[in-house]
């Protein structure tokens, strides 16, 4: 059966009728094929214009409509919707712009009519295509998982547990906190790191409607938007969560002494053993690696000496399916090892430091309780701070890590702090970068602490002396760039302010997650000013650095952002999801699997029985990447298919001449 | 190409008597350029310039397409065949797709048509792939403006005359 279609073209007070003649173009259209009723009004979008469209639909049994008005990024919804109400479905409606595109750019009256024209047969001959679509509605599943327990974990998981909804929290290490723990001061408020991050874990602990899980890391991601089921694999921690009381005797007992990872190597830590007592959860963990019972099956100090007897050598691997809605993920980011810039001689020179050994020289339970000591357990009299370590390197990193500035300043006025005025402090930078709310006041404060700022990039960090007051120090090579000359400066101690990076298994989590990384490495989000925390995959938020280098208030506020737009989808409980995605015909389908490497959402996969590839709808975002491939024509977008492109272009390469008025006659 | 373009009779799609498929005798050549455009950058933008008020040549005619990365190249072709003298596909700037990585597959696939149709006899030139981002306005009304001129430089496509298609 034919379609019936009406078309209504619009004047939108003079803005179209001042150019074009829209009386005209609803003439041309009543006489196009399928035509049933074409109308003019001054204002569509009006209530009456409206009222008119749903009349007709249910008057003259128009199957199709096509409105030729402004711009559809700003009707459409509501064109579709008086179809809707009309008793049509609102895909079978197609709208073109006379506006934007015609009446407001073309100057000539009777060129703007006869492209309104061409742009309207377009319309019309596209709408003829058209299919009825029905959007489906999804529940989403009211739990959330939260995948890293940093700062940005943390926040983003009590901020959707205080709401009501619980929330799965799934940490790879054996305590939550992540690098804010391992800070002694926060700049600018120079508050310690410890007393603002350990009530936060606390509450974590103490949160009814947060799962907690430690040693645990996410393996498998399946569903879609509303609908995930996350497998989590648990190592185990050899020691009983229940009965522990974290009195801590089994560290005291333990004789087996490795280096720290959670000291950056400068101090020892027990096979047994925790970051620090404020660790959330509370209980120990036994390194299997390093464990004496664990490697060679003698020992066992800890389970003899151990009152509440929480020692479980025969703890197994344990996986978990957990049923969630939406995910948020909070991993976090690695410290750039600066062993590759082999010039600075970490690793080489005992002296040199990482910023965040230096932290930890800084912290009240670190190695030194604290106290910035060299390896001698005596003072520097000077410290050499080196910025843009792997940042801002093309070599390395081409971005700016956002925190080392800051930091930088931080230690210049601990060290003053610390070790006293005397102490010299010498900053080599590129620019400085102290853009956040009251980053700048601490930069003065600083400047005025008598701190040496040099311009330059070091060239290298040396022990080669050259003159009497060099020997037996650390020499900082660089051109102060200010000056424009060479300088030499000798210390007692440097610290690299290295680059924050992705994670090294970064593109393995974006794997399992099903979520794209940026050039950077770090997870890419959907857009970058107005979808920062949101990614290209429906139902997967970011939280913190693991999508950029951020510093403490921002990683805080993005995991706020990022928790907030979880709860948005599970507090509806419900999502729609547009039928407007690709559709592969298996009758066409040849199974060649080429849209499969094609689809950037991994919404395609193959069906090994049939040999065909399949579209998982939830998935799709309708890009047409595979529609635009498909060898076979097997793979087609709804409601932008085949027929109705061809459909379309059949209408708008028509030569609508332009009918100019007789010189003198009213035109209308 | 497995579907075979369905060969709809342009009369009988149009009855109105002010088309007619040939230009008037005489008159100066006005070129049928069709535009496969990105919802989200170029569009955007076409929508700016005409809220702008920038003045463009009425030859391009827009068809809204979610991504670029959704243009079959046979759209391409099918237009040319059709009647419109040139093609232009105009997405998001390299990086900046919607839909991560669009924009390049459109590209690759642009180029490539590129290659193979001059040895149809159709001018490489009448294929166009620009990048025009939501912002930027002018530089949609400048794209047509200049586009549309290459093309009345070029005279209109006479696809009756190519060889082998």
């Amino acid at each position: 059966m034919p379609s019936r279609i009406g078309v209504y073209v619009c004047h939108c007070g003079t803005n179209i009728a001042g150019r074009v003649d829209s009386e005209g173009v609803a003439r041309f259209a009543s006489g196009l094929k399928n035509v049933a009723v074409a109308r003019d009004y001054k204002f569509m979008c009006s209530d009456p214009g409206q009222d008119m469209i749903i009349k007709d639909i249910r008057e003259m049994g128009l199957t199709r409509v096509v409105v030729a008005s402004c711009s559809p990024r700003l009707h459409e919804k509501t064109f579709q919707k008086t179809c809707q109400r009309g008793g049509l479905n609102p895909f079978l409606f197609q709208m073109t712009c006379i506006r934007e595109h015609c009446s407001w750019v073309v100057a000539d009256p009777a060129e703007a009519t006869a492209k309104a024209k061409t742009l309207v047969a377009g319309a019309v001959s596209r709408v003829n295509e058209h299919e009825e679509l029905y959007s489906r509605v999804e529940a989403v599943h009211p739990d959330v998982l939260v995948v890293g327990g940093g700062i940005a974990g943390i926040q983003a998981a009590l901020d959707i547990a205080r709401s009501g909804h619980k929330v799965h929290l799934v940490e790879r290490g054996p305590s939550i906190g992540g690098h804010m723990t391992q800070f002694d001061k926060t700049f600018p408020t120079l508050d310690c790191a410890a007393c603002i991050s350990t009530p936060k874990m606390v509450a974590v602990a103490q949160e009814p409607n947060i799962n907690l899980m430690t040693m645990s890391e996410v393996v498998e991601v399946k569903g879609y938007v509303g609908n995930y089921t996350a497998r989590i694999r648990t190592r185990p921690r050899y020691i009983n969560e229940d009965r522990c009381t974290g009195c801590g005797l089994c560290m005291e007992k333990c004789p087996k002494s490795v280096p720290s990872e959670f000291e950056e190597g400068l101090g020892k830590r027990k096979a047994v053993h925790r970051n620090s007592p404020q660790s959330v959860p509370n209980t120990p963990v036994i390194d299997a690696a390093s464990c004496i019972y664990l490697v060679k099956g003698k020992c066992g100090a800890c389970k003899q000496n151990c009152p509440s007897e929480a020692i479980d050598f025969e703890q197994q691997e344990s996986f978990l399916d957990v049923q969630v809605g939406t995910i948020v993920l909070a991993t976090g980011f690695d410290i750039l090892d600066p062993t590759a810039l082999s010039q600075y001689g970490f690793g080489r020179y005992p002296e040199v430091y990482t910023g965040l050994q230096f932290e930890r020289l800084n912290n009240a339970v670190g190695p030194t309780g604290g106290k910035i000591l060299m390896k001698n357990g005596q003072p520097p009299e000077s410290v050499a701070i080196i910025h843009c370590v792997g940042s801002r390197d093309k070599a390395h990193h081409e971005y700016c890590s956002r925190v080392c500035c800051m930091y930088a300043l931080k230690y210049d006025h601990l060290i003053k702090d610390k070790i006293g005025h005397q102490a010299r402090v010498f900053n080599f930078y590129i620019d400085m970068r102290c853009f956040g709310k009251g980053y700048e006041e601490f930069y003065r404060r600083v400047q005025e602490e008598a701190v040496s700022f040099i311009r330059g990039r070091p060239s290298e960090v040396t022990d080669q002396a050259r003159s009497a007051e060099e020997e037996g120090k650390l020499i900082v090579v660089a051109e102060d760039t200010l000056l424009g000359r060479p300088v030499r400066v000798a210390v007692d101690m440097v610290v690299l302010c290295t680059a924050m990076q992705a994670r090294h298994d970064a593109s393995e989590v974006a794997r399992v997650f099903g979520i794209s990384q940026g050039q950077d490495g770090f997870f890419l989000e959907e857009h970058p000013k107005l979808g920062p925390v949101s990614t290209a995959t429906d139902g997967i938020f970011l939280a913190g650095t693991c999508q950029g280098p951020k510093d403490i208030p921002d990683a805080v506020a993005h995991a706020s952002g990022g928790a907030g737009q979880a709860l948005s989808l599970a507090a509806r409980g419900e999502v729609s999801i547009s039928p407007t995605v690709s559709w592969i015909n298996p009758d066409i389908c040849i199974g060649c699997k080429m849209c499969v490497g094609l689809c950037a959402y991994s919404a395609i996969e193959f069906d090994e029985r049939r040999k065909v590839c399949v579209i998982n709808e939830a998935m799709c975002k309708g890009c047409g990447s595979c529609a635009g491939h498909c060898p076979s024509g097997a793979a087609q977008v709804r409601h932008f298919n085949e027929k109705q492109i061809f459909a379309e272009l059949e209408g708008l390469s028509l030569r609508v001449q332009p009918v100019r008025q007789p010189a003198g006659a009213d035109a209308t | 190409m497995t579907e075979k373009p369905r060969e709809e009779n342009m009369q009988e799609l149009i009855v109105t008597p002010e088309t007619q498929s040939e230009p008037m005798p005489g008159a100066a050549f006005e070129p049928a350029i069709v535009a496969f455009v990105c919802n989200w950058c170029t569009y955007t933008a076409a929508d700016l310039a005409g809220t702008s008020r920038m003045v463009q040549s009425p030859n391009v005619r827009l068809v809204r397409m979610m991504c670029t990365g959704m243009v079959d190249p046979k759209y391409i072709i099918k237009a040319l065949l059709g009647g419109a003298d040139a093609v232009l596909i105009s997405g998001c700037h390299p990086g900046d797709c919607h839909y991560i990585n669009g924009n390049y597959k459109a590209r690759r696939r642009v180029k490539l048509l590129m290659e193979i149709l001059p040895r149809f006899g159709i001018d490489s030139r009448r294929i166009k792939l620009t990048w025009v981002g939501a912002s930027e306005g002018n530089e949609f009304a400048a794209t047509v403006n200049r586009f549309t001129a290459e093309i009345k430089e070029l005279g209109p496509i006479d696809t009756r005359r190519l060889p082998l298609l």
